[in-house]
């Protein structure tokens, strides 16, 4: 496959940790207590997955290039966008609507990158950024034609779908692939544990592992190369005589390609489009997760968008009346002093718990999650790290 | 630490042992019809979703919509005093919870983005078992989730949405709306206005560019013109706009009279206050005096802009000083609780909660088809609105709309508005297939297994 051993390792652990993340995710027994931190169910390993795509892609321009985009999040709805309507007016199957909104978010990323990386640096961000706003409030308001504006998009029975046949008496249209449906599941009883194996998670995940393969392909590429040269010193490369525009627009379409899958894949998996997904916090979040995994690595940006919308979506639905089972064997003045201390943390304030651990990580682990790991794995190794690794596993994020 | 709870994947669990052991379902199962759909409750809870926002422009109000819904659960499983129960015209609810289960809920942070608000709701219906989801304080939001519950196969009870949409041409089988529409704030709202302001009038519209903008300016323009008013301007304006002054200029030179600001919320906390230093409200266009109207009011925003809102008509879906029977009795027990009297949000989520309650109790089943047929055409009183009807062919209640106005004088913090009119039903009621609602087919019901 082109790939050295540690590489073929590193596929190998992914594909395993995607193939049992329904056992891995749900760790806890259904009704205990602490089922509350439980992931396995299909809506949040299809998301963990996806985001997974959406980092991977953003890390190849910002990990390899040093250019950071603050508006990735526009690629994601216009691929999001592309893949509603071809859902719309051609099939519910999803492969056409995956591949179109690759094909739209990589035309929509060349025009922009094209404008923007005529500017390196802050002046880069902030055209980015400034494009995925102007996408936001055309698709919010003046398109809502195309858009649906606030309300967003999803399929009707009365859409055209050409290439379907007629929906039996009282069938919604589903997403599906060849038949299968996207929210098909399999639950499997063992114990008390139970599994949820869900078709829409397993395509999204083997399409990861198929983007995690061809992101390994690019940073061990002389293409990667010439990208990390681009980042270590743009001048010296200019005056070697080399251009390095093409190379960073290849990079930024390459990206914008990964996050409009990503949109694709969101679509597939949950048949409506809004225009939030555009919104600048939405570009900020692929930001984050790839800092917080670390930058430049391979398996930090999928750790980072994991952590990330693992906080978003049980953190969040922490409440109170939660809170004060958990602390309920305490006294009662201790009890409630414990929930007013842990209660700004929970359920709405998830962001301020993030924000916090954002910082340490950015604080402590510069390389971010994956240098945690590194550490880790180095307490037990009791052997002196093995100095600089050429393969740019352990380059700190910048 | 309960050791209990019981969800959809309890029963599958129950179904696997019993499968595995050759036998039937127990018939307890059986006997109470709770099989053959979704999220089936198998133990002595069940679990309802409350979708609010928690953050973003809408946090207030969600807090409020939170609040009502733990007093709505307080009720229904037989604790405090009982509210709105008591009044309610059905009394197929006990006070021990819905069909003799214990309700419990589980919350998620809709951040008024439907993105969010779907990933809130899934999660809720595939990892906690969720059998019902309510709540929300947008429309956008509402149609995103209603559209998701018809998808996965629970009900949804709308939340404060009030765009046309809702029950119009995205309205769902699946999906229930108590809180009125455009359409019926522009209905109510004319004739009112034709009494106060006379039916030669010239209005300016600025309408929030967004789809209940579009519904609202619609609704209003079409039922002020219907009465001999005329239309100079309807000027779109940015969602995120905060400083209204640019577009409050041209009003003046358009030769408008009256000044209609379809603006929710900070929206319309800021175009009011901005309208209102201009000075519009003192000049005299046409041989009148300048007027400004709201469509849709709410307590919070008249307490956000403040003394602004003397004198200011506009429509409301219920109102704390209401003096019927049902509403003394939630504002008596939502006070008691809370310490300050609800909030219009407030007051339709808890009606929503209890009514979608006494539908499992008098359809025996919490089977999504059941309730479906227990609401449609269900109508029902001493809920605060007088005479309701959930009507079959959209999913929308038809009760009367308050008209309201900016009080002179208000005596507390909360004693803002007063009610102008109780406009009846008739006068806003509308066919199913009138053009603001166009387009949109309920489909069948669907219990998702």
């Amino acid at each position: 496959m082109g790939l050295n051993k540690r590489d073929v390792t590193l596929l190998v652990i992914v594909a395993i940790l995607c193939l049992f993340a329904p056992f891995i995710l749900n760790p806890f027994p259904e009704g205990s207590a602490m089922a509350q931190f439980n992931a396995g169910y299909p809506d949040l390993m299809q998301r963990l997955v996806i985001f997974g795509i959406f980092a991977i892609g953003f890390n190849i321009l910002f990990g390899l290039t040093g250019y950071l985009s603050f508006g990735h999040a526009a690629f994601l709805g216009v691929g999001s966008y592309a893949a509603i309507w071809m859902m719309k007016l051609l099939t519910m199957n999803v492969i056409p609507a995956i591949i179109i909104s690759v094909l739209v978010a990589g035309l929509f990323s060349l025009l922009v990158g094209w404008i923007s990386l005529r500017r390196s640096g802050i002046y880069f961000s902030i055209l980015t950024l400034a494009f995925a706003q102007m996408s936001y409030s055309l698709a919010y308001s003046v398109l809502t034609p195309i858009t649906g504006g606030e309300t967003g998009l999803q399929p009707k029975v009365n859409d055209p779908r050409i290439l379907d046949g007629a929906l039996a008496e009282g069938q919604t249209p589903r997403a599906n692939l060849f038949g299968l449906q996207m929210n098909q599941s399999y639950e499997m009883a063992v114990g008390d544990w139970v599994f949820t194996f869900n078709a829409g998670y397993y395509l999204a995940a083997i399409v990861m592992l198929i983007a995690f393969y061809i992101s390994i392909r690019i940073f061990r590429s002389p293409f990667g190369m010439m990208l990390r040269a681009v980042k270590s010193n743009q001048q010296r490369l200019n005056y070697t005589g080399l251009n390095a525009k093409p190379y960073t627009l290849a990079a930024f379409v390459i990206s914008g390609m990964y996050a409009g899958l990503a949109g694709g894949l969101l679509v597939a998996m949950d048949t409506q489009v809004g225009a939030e997904r555009m919104f600048w916090t939405a570009s900020g979040e692929v930001v984050l997760m790839t800092i917080l995994g670390g930058a430049g690595t391979l398996i930090g940006p999928v750790l980072g968008a994991g952590f990330i919308k693992y906080m978003e979506n049980i953190v969040s639905k922490i409440n109170k009346s939660i809170l004060e089972q958990w602390f309920a064997f305490m006294p009662d003045g201790i009890e409630d002093l414990l929930v007013t201390l842990v209660y700004p943390f929970i359920g709405k304030g998830w962001h301020l718990t993030l924000g916090i651990l954002f910082m340490l990580v950015v604080i402590f682990l510069p390389g971010g999650l994956v240098e945690g790991g590194q550490r880790v794995g180095r307490l037990f190794k009791r052997k002196k790290p093995a100095g600089d690794k050429p393969d740019g596993k352990t380059t700190p994020a910048e | 630490m309960s050791n209990s709870k019981l969800t959809r994947r309890g029963l599958i669990k129950t179904g696997a042992v019993a499968g595995a052991a050759g036998l039937a379902l127990p018939t307890y199962l059986r006997a109470d019809g709770h099989a053959g759909f979704l999220n089936a409750p198998a133990g002595s809870t069940v679990t309802l979703g409350f979708n609010v926002p928690q953050s973003g422009p809408y946090a207030d109000e969600g807090a409020d919509e939170l609040r009502a819904y733990e007093l709505a659960v307080e009720h229904l499983n037989g604790e405090g005093d009982g509210g709105m129960m008591n009044t309610f015209t059905s009394k197929a609810l006990k006070g021990n919870g819905i069909l003799g289960k214990k309700v419990e809920y589980v919350t998620g942070d809709t951040q008024t983005k439907s993105d969010a608000a779907r990933a809130s709701a899934k999660s809720m219906i595939e990892k906690d078992g969720a059998i019902m989801i309510t709540g929300g304080s947008s429309s956008g939001v509402a149609v995103a989730v209603q559209a998701l519950c018809q998808e996965a196969g629970v009900i949804f009870m709308a939340g404060l949405t009030h765009s046309n949409d809702t029950t119009g041409k995205d309205r769902r089988a699946n999906g229930f709306r108590h809180f009125f529409n455009s359409y019926m704030s522009g209905a109510a709202l004319a004739p009112v206005l034709a009494n106060a302001y006379g039916t030669d009038r010239k209005a300016y519209h600025l309408t929030a560019d967004y789809n209940w903008g579009y519904t609202t300016e619609e609704a209003v323009k079409t039922s002020t013109e219907a009465m001999g008013w005329e239309t100079v301007n309807a000027v779109k304006t940015p969602l995120t706009q905060t400083d209204f002054s640019s577009y409050i200029a041209p009003v003046l030179q358009s030769g408008a009279d009256t000044l209609v600001l379809n603006h929710y919320g900070g929206n319309m906390v800021n175009s009011l206050t901005n309208a209102v230093q201009f000075g519009l409200r003192d000049k005299q266009v046409n041989g009148k005096d300048f007027q400004i109207i709201v469509p849709l009011y709410s307590r919070l925003m008249a307490k956000g802009a403040g003394a602004n809102v003397k004198g200011i008509f506009g429509s409301t879906n219920w109102h704390w000083s209401l003096q019927d029977e049902g509403s003394k009795a939630f504002v008596k027990s939502f006070g008691t609780k809370y310490g300050f009297p609800p909030s219009q949000a407030a007051h339709t989520c808890y009606v929503q909660a209890l009514l979608y309650a006494d539908a499992v109790e008098r359809a025996g089943s919490f089977n999504p088809c059941a309730v479906v047929e227990a609401l449609e055409g269900f109508e029902f009183d001493g809920m605060g609105n007088g005479k309701t009807l959930y009507r079959a062919d959209d999913h929308q209640c038809f009760k009367d709309v308050l008209v309201v106005k900016g009080k002179e004088n208000p005596s507390s913090e909360f004693d803002l508005l007063e009610v102008v009119e109780v406009t009846p039903v008739e006068q806003v009621t509308y066919a199913p297939d009138h053009p603001q609602f166009a387009g949109g087919s309920l489909g069948t019901c669907n219990p998702g297994a």
